[in-house]
C-alpha cells in the first residue's frame, strides 16, 4: 500500500516534464513555469525521503529550483527528467542536512544558562533608543536612490545572495555590488561614520 | 503561506530570467576533444623526439610499456570520469573509473624501480634529470589543465573538488604519457618519487583550483 500523501510519478509525467524541460531549453517561459510548479511536490517528497526536517524542506525546494535553473543546459532530453531531478534533489537535501548539522553543532541545549542570561533588551530606555535608531536608519534607506535602496533591501535586510538578488531584480551582480557599495557610503556619511 | 509565496516569487523570477541554452554535447565527445588535444601535443613533441630511441627504451622491458599504457589509460579514464562528474546527476563513484589505469601505471613504475635499483649509483645525474621531468610534467599540465577546466566549466558539477581532483589525475596521466617521448632515462626510485611529486602537485592544484572555479557557479 503506498504511503499516505506520497504521489507516484509515472512515465507519462516524466515524459511531460521532459518535454517541458526541452522547450524550456529553447527559452519557452510558459513550459518552464509549468515545469517548476509541477516539480515542487516532487522535490519536497524527495527531501522528506532524505529525512530533511519539515522546517527545512522549503530550503531544499528553493536550492533545487536554483540548481535546476543554472544547470538546465546539462539536461539531456533523451534521458528521464525525474531521475535527473531526483539526483539533484537528493544531493541538495544532503547539503541542507550538512548545513543544519553544522549549525546545530554550534548551538548547545543549556536551559539554565538561558535563564541566567541578562537580556540586554530588558532595559526599556535602551529599547527606545534602538527604536529611534531603527526609525532613523529606515528614513535614511528611504532617502536612497531606487537602485541603492533595492540593493540594501535584498542583500542586507533580506540577506539574499548576489545570485538570488540578481535573478529577482533582473540586474547584473556587478550593478548590485556597486549600488550596495554606494548605498553604504551614503549611509555612513549620514550617520557621521568614517570611510 | 509565506513559503508558498516565496516559491511563487522564485519561480516567477526564474521564469523571467529564462534564456535559451544550448544543451551540452555528450560527455564522450567532449572527453574525445580534450584527448584529441593531448594526441596533437604528442604529435608535436614526436617531431623533436628520438622516436627509435623511445621505441627501444619502451620495448626493453615489459614494465616500460606497461607504465606508459597505465598513464595513457589513466588520462583516458580520468577524462571520461571528470566529464561525467561535471554533470549534476552523475554518481560520485565515477571518480573511481581511473583507478585501474592508476594502479597499472604505479605498479609498472614500481616494478621498473626494482629492476633498476641495482646498479643505479649516479644519484646526482638522476636527480638532475628527474628535476627536468618534474618541470616538464608541471609545464605540460598547465595548458592541459586550463583547457580541461574550461571545458568542464560548461557543465555544472555538484562535487567541484572531486571533479577537480579527477581532472588533475587525468592531466597528470596525460603529462606523464607525453613525458615518455622526451624521457632520457629508465624509471628509478628517485625518478618515480619525482614523478609522484609532479602528479600530486598537478592533482592538488586541480583539486583546489578546479574546486574553486566550479563552485563559483553553484
Amino acid at each position: 500500500m503506498p504511503d499516505k500523501g506520497k504521489r507516484t510519478y509515472d512515465t507519462e509525467t516524466d515524459r511531460q516534464w521532459s518535454g517541458w524541460m526541452a522547450r524550456a531549453q529553447t527559452g519557452d517561459r510558459q513550459s518552464y513555469d509549468h515545469l517548476l510548479r509541477g516539480c515542487l511536490p516532487f522535490i519536497a517528497q524527495v527531501a522528506r525521503g532524505q529525512r530533511v526536517p519539515a522546517d527545512r524542506v522549503d530550503d531544499v525546494v528553493q536550492d533545487v529550483l536554483m540548481t535546476l535553473h543554472r544547470s538546465r543546459h546539462t539536461y539531456d532530453p533523451s534521458r528521464s527528467f525525474t531521475a535527473w531531478l531526483r539526483v539533484i534533489a537528493q544531493r541538495r537535501a544532503i547539503d541542507v542536512l550538512r548545513r543544519s548539522g553544522r549549525h546545530n553543532r554550534r548551538e548547545i541545549y543549556a536551559p539554565l544558562a538561558l535563564e541566567m542570561y541578562a537580556d540586554p533588551d530588558a532595559n526599556t530606555a535602551d529599547g527606545w533608543e534602538k527604536a529611534g535608531r531603527s526609525a532613523q536608519i529606515g528614513e535614511a534607506i528611504a532617502g536612497l536612490s531606487p537602485g541603492q535602496k533595492e540593493a540594501v533591501e535584498r542583500l542586507v535586510l533580506r540577506e539574499q545572495s548576489l545570485d538570488e538578488a540578481a535573478i529577482a531584480t533582473g540586474r547584473s551582480k556587478g550593478a548590485l555590488k556597486v549600488n550596495l557599495h554606494r548605498a553604504m557610503h551614503n549611509l555612513r556619511a549620514q550617520f557621521g561614520g568614517g570611510e | 503561506m509565506t513559503d508558498a509565496l516565496s516559491h511563487e516569487k522564485l519561480i516567477g523570477a526564474l521564469a523571467a530570467d529564462l534564456k535559451p541554452v544550448k544543451p551540452l554535447r555528450a560527455f564522450v565527445r567532449r572527453a574525445a576533444v580534450w584527448l584529441g588535444v593531448v594526441v596533437a601535443m604528442a604529435g608535436i613533441l614526436s617531431l623533436f623526439a628520438d622516436l627509435p630511441g623511445v621505441a627501444a627504451r619502451l620495448t626493453m622491458a615489459p614494465d616500460m610499456w606497461l607504465a606508459l599504457s597505465g598513464s595513457v589509460l589513466t588520462a583516458i579514464l580520468g577524462a571520461i570520469a571528470a566529464f561525467q562528474l561535471a554533470l549534476p546527476d552523475r554518481n560520485p563513484w565515477w571518480a573511481l573509473l581511473p583507478l585501474p589505469g592508476l594502479l597499472l601505471w604505479l605498479s609498472a613504475s614500481g616494478l621498473g624501480c626494482l629492476r633498476t635499483a641495482v646498479g643505479m649509483g649516479v644519484y646526482a645525474h638522476i636527480f638532475a634529470e628527474s628535476r627536468d621531468c618534474l618541470v616538464f610534467i608541471v609545464s605540460m599540465s598547465v595548458p592541459l589543465t586550463g583547457l580541461l577546466i574550461l571545458m568542464l566549466r560548461r557543465g555544472y558539477s555538484l562535487r567541484p573538488n572531486l571533479t577537480g581532483l579527477v581532472a588533475g589525475i587525468a592531466v597528470a596521466g596525460a603529462s606523464v604519457a607525453l613525458l615518455n617521448l622526451v624521457h632520457p632515462h629508465d624509471p628509478s626510485v628517485v625518478g618515480l618519487a619525482v614523478h609522484g611529486v609532479g602528479v600530486v602537485i598537478v592533482a592538488i592544484a586541480n583539486w583546489t583550483l578546479g574546486g574553486r572555479i566550479f563552485s563559483s557557479k553553484l
